[in-house]
């Protein structure tokens, strides 16, 4: 157990600031890509999952939700929740959804359909989100992939929250599909 | 009786967190495919397991080692 502390452990902070920095400007939701490229980038790289082990700021906010907060029961995760078939399956689904955001954003950017100035949480429930966009601020289709995205990343961050205080404080991680998508490529890097 | 720190390899995640955990430094993570636990280091205090998300470390009793 590592006792003194490194800059990357308090990156637990960047994931709240993402949604403080979204919710008054959804411009923002851009620098979530981050935490979408850099994981890519470095098991195709590395070879490794750096980020989940040591640079993941939503596993550390769990973390720290669950275990300092003592918000997590602590429970074990399901057994059909941390197996392979939910893992892969959630993977498939949250990627169609992910796909289904850029096909929006392209049908704003080609003028066919208007930017929704919301933002949809668990895929669901559209919430007004006007406020933290300015109107021709950006090209339309830009800013329709901001309201996406952040509806991305705040989905991934309830379940997260809901998994840790019904389960332990990273169940997320057990079926987290960048975690699933990187541990994917280092076994094909590896052939393994 | 020896208690020692086991790894289902197919429910392995990855993630590191028994990594973090673990006092005596006795896990890693290979490749970034799954964990290993290097037995010499292992105290078996069952942290790893309490805490892995994925279900994937239990702890292993056996007497062999008093034998």
């Amino acid at each position: 157990m590592k006792n003194k502390k490194s800059w990357y452990d308090y990156l637990w902070i960047w994931s709240i600031l993402f949604f403080v920095l979204g919710f008054f400007n959804i411009m923002f939701a851009y620098l979530g890509l981050i935490d979408f490229l850099v994981p890519i980038f470095m098991a195709v790289l590395g070879g490794d999952k750096k980020f989940c082990n040591r640079y993941c700021g939503r596993g550390q906010l769990l973390e720290k939700l669950g275990k300092d907060l003592k918000l997590s029961r602590g429970k074990p995760t399901p057994k059909w929740m941390a197996s392979k078939y939910f893992r892969y399956g959630f993977l498939i689904f949250f990627m169609t959804m992910f796909a289904n955001m850029l096909y929006i954003t392209y049908l704003v950017f080609a003028g066919v359909r208007d930017l929704k100035e919301a933002i949809t949480v668990l895929w669901t429930f559209k919430v007004p989100f006007g406020w933290a966009y300015t109107a021709s601020a950006v090209p339309d289709g830009m800013a329709q992939f901001a309201f996406g995205f952040y509806s991305v990343m705040l989905t991934s961050t309830i379940i997260g929250i809901a998994v840790m205080l019904l389960f332990k404080p990273r169940t997320w991680c057990a079926f987290c599909p960048m975690g699933t998508m990187t541990q994917g490529i280092c076994k094909i890097k590896y052939r393994e | 009786m020896s208690r020692k720190a086991e790894l289902e390899k197919s429910l392995c995640v990855a993630c590191g967190e028994c990594v973090k955990i673990c006092p005596r430094e006795a896990l890693s993570v290979y490749r970034g495919i799954y964990a290993i636990c290097d037995k010499t280091k292992c105290v078996g205090c069952g942290l790893c397991a309490k805490n892995c998300p994925a279900n994937a470390l239990f702890i292993n009793e056996s007497e062999a080692d008093n034998k």
